[in-house]
């Protein structure tokens, strides 16, 4: 599933990131701050006003990313199966 | 001895400007790079062993692969490849103890550098609170470079960095293979040398954000925060500035006493102390926005707002990343326009430039206050709320909403698909350490200062000379200032102005408010006193009192409305010359200012008429 997808609160772990287009810088970024295959990722808040954009914690750090930044990001809970 | 250049680097958050502010202490310079419109700040220590130590504190970065001018100038200055730039001797690398699997990534770049690099383990005294035990000498041994614990915040935090600067330069560490996944080096280090005892879920910032971030509780707090800065920027300055008020006043009349009467003293008490007087009366104010501002984005709520606003920000077109140099602006939008270099996107940063001479800047707090002081009455709404404040907080509100209408119109205008983007870092929570705030807010208060002494003294004697001279004949009825050039430019605005409800005194105020918007109140007081033809030190002091007598309360808002918009200061319009290199824009953002200041004051006006 996206990350975008994941419900608050629950963990999870990154399995890729995706790049939209040939060079996409966003994606680059992300890798960079840590979102590579094996982290664990949780949801800890999204905003007000339609739940976009999303505070997410990654290792000691919290990001704040929106939506259509998450939906680079593919993971699966950390108890069950890649969805 | 010959001067050591050292340059420290690091992650955003990593508290490497208060390891500065401790190095250094008050012997710092912030300047500009050659070429470049990214803030340079440099200091100078001296080592126990009395090594000269020259430190460049480079701007925050993610990775050497940069993304925004700022993090250029980073890697170019550690390649030793910026233009007028030595290249530094030593790199202090600055890690965040609590935060090393993302800030070791960024550590291990250095190690291509081909320079001597130091890691210096910043808050490691936050590590330990929160159950970390660092394995330092094996640290050491895998990142393959010299390891010192600093604690940036406490006054002896820095001893092992400088004990480590006394001796010989390290060696270059040994360049990493190219290719090298730096992740899983950065987990493997992790593993061997950290160990967390404390679940993270425990950690302050998962509960205080549970808060903060709430959808319901998180707005609540920001508007609660908000109202109360501006409620604490008008009332809690009061006393102070009243204490400013009348010493300026007593000096007025002291220096008035010992000069003979003539064009000397009136240069000195109605142009130079009533002009920078009624000036230096406003830095209370601007000193407790700014410590607001700077307590707020030290404690690294200022990110959580930006959060918060996101989504508010993205109906203006804009993303989050916006609000931190929108929120600047209120303290002034030079600092403001120049923070805009944060934003990846050309466009999202085009129309924070262009708005935010909208945010309402502490230069028109001197306006606002006299306008408001003078003509709103000192009343309590609902027990405890003053309507003084209210309308204060609505002149806030007013730019605030027509900054977003002016942004949705540019974005229409300006129809590029880009994608904004946010990916913003939500840093740990901190307690603003006094030394940092002090010393943010004695440099603010130090430029607030130099421009009183130079730009607009120099401006409110200009001003003096203007309306001074010529001199009216003997014997010629009505005010001196009428017959003077001031007088004549005055009355030749006067048409164009006279719509809006202004007078032509204070046509001849906004000439000098051209260079920067309070001297708008010294003129006012210049052009008062030397117009009232009584005992002028009195009338300039006094000028809250006055105005009343001589405006209507349509023209008081008429202009207070103009001030919302006008595009009066030069020093705005020549940072966003220099940030866009473009022309087109400033005439922009100059144009359609004015035709919104000249449209507010005249609806303004004329609706405030009716009553």
């Amino acid at each position: 599933m996206r990350l975008s997808d994941l419900p608050r609160g629950t963990d999870a772990v990154i399995d890729s990131v995706d790049d939209h287009g040939s060079t996409d810088p966003v994606a680059h970024r992300l890798r960079e701050l840590g979102f590579v295959p094996g982290e664990a990722v949780r949801i800890v808040a999204t905003a007000p006003l339609g739940g976009d954009p999303l505070a997410v914690r990654i290792g000691f750090t919290r990001f704040a990313l929106r939506r259509t930044e998450a939906d680079r990001v593919n993971v699966h809970t950390a108890a069950g199966t890649p969805a | 001895m010959t001067t050591l250049n050292i340059a420290l680097v690091g992650n955003p958050n990593c508290g490497k400007t208060a390891l500065f502010n401790l190095l250094t202490g008050s012997r710092q310079k912030v300047a500009n790079y050659a070429g470049a419109t990214v803030e340079r700040k440099e200091g100078w220590f001296t080592t126990p062993a009395g090594h000269t130590v020259r430190l460049l504190d480079l701007p925050g970065a993610y990775s050497l692969n940069a993304t925004s001018p700022d993090e250029a100038v980073t890697r170019d200055v550690c390649a030793g490849t910026y233009k007028g730039e030595a290249a530094p001797d030593l790199l202090v690398c600055v890690a965040d103890a609590t935060n090393l699997r993302l800030h070791l990534r960024f550590v291990l770049e250095m190690r291509n550098l081909g320079r001597p690099v130091v890691l210096a383990l910043n808050m490691i005294d936050a590590a330990r609170r929160g159950g970390m035990e660092i394995d330092l000498p094996r640290l050491q041994a895998e990142i393959g470079m010299p390891v010192v614990p600093t604690v940036g915040i406490r006054r002896d935090g820095a001893r092992s960095l400088l004990t480590q600067l006394d001796e010989t330069l390290p060696p270059v560490p040994t360049p990493l293979p190219a290719g090298t996944d730096l992740h899983a080096m950065v987990r493997q280090i992790l593993s061997d040398c950290v160990t967390q005892s404390t679940p993270l879920s425990d950690r302050v910032e998962e509960r205080l954000d549970r808060w903060v971030l709430h959808p319901v509780w998180g707005p609540v707090i920001l508007i609660v925060l908000l109202f109360f800065m501006f409620q604490a920027v008008f009332s809690w300055a009061q006393p102070v500035m009243d204490g400013i008020d009348a010493g300026m006043g007593w000096l007025g009349q002291q220096v008035g006493q010992l000069l003979p009467d003539g064009v000397l003293r009136s240069l000195i008490v109605d142009g130079v102390i009533a002009g920078a007087g009624s000036v230096v009366t406003f830095l209370p104010q601007i000193l407790i926005l700014f410590a607001w501002i700077l307590a707020l984005e030290e404690s690294g709520y200022l990110p959580r707002a930006a959060f918060l606003l996101d989504r508010l920000m993205s109906f203006a077109g804009l993303s989050g990343r916006s609000f931190i140099p929108l929120l600047s602006s209120f303290a002034c939008a030079v600092p403001g326009v120049m923070a805009t270099r944060t934003i990846q996107n050309p466009r999202d940063r085009l129309v924070t430039i262009l708005i935010a001479p909208l945010m309402t800047c502490s230069a028109r707090l001197p306006v606002y206050t006299l306008l408001i002081g003078a003509f709103i009455p000192h009343r309590n709404i609902g027990g405890f709320l003053n309507l003084q404040g209210l309308v204060l907080f609505g002149l806030y509100a007013l730019g605030i909403i027509s900054a977003v209408v002016v942004a949705r119109i540019l974005r229409w205008r300006n129809a590029d698909r880009q994608e904004a983007t946010l990916l913003m870092e939500l840093p740990a929570y901190r307690l603003p350490n006094p030394r940092d705030l002090a010393l943010g807010l004695w440099e603010r208060a130090r430029i607030f200062l130099l421009r009183v002494g130079t730009t607009i003294v120099s401006l409110t004697v200009l001003l003096w000379g203007l309306s001074s001279f010529p001199a009216p004949p003997p014997g010629a009825p009505g005010p001196a200032i009428d017959w003077s050039l001031a007088g004549r430019i005055g009355h030749l605005m006067l048409p164009v102005f006279a719509p809006l409800g202004f007078n032509w005194q204070i046509c001849v105020a906004l000439i000098p408010g051209l260079a920067a918007r309070e001297v708008a109140v010294g003129a006012l007081a210049t052009v008062y006193s030397l117009g009232s033809g009584t005992d002028t030190d009195q009338a300039a002091l006094q000028l809250g009192q006055m105005l009343p007598t001589h405006w209507s309360m349509a023209t008081a808002l008429s202009l207070l409305a103009w001030y919302v918009y006008a595009p009066q200061c030069v020093a705005t319009l020549a940072v966003i010359r220099r940030e866009t290199s473009s022309w087109r824009v400033v005439a922009l953002a100059a144009g359609y200012l004015f035709a919104l200041a000249y449209v507010a004051a005249f609806l303004t006006y004329h609706i405030a008429r009716m009553f």
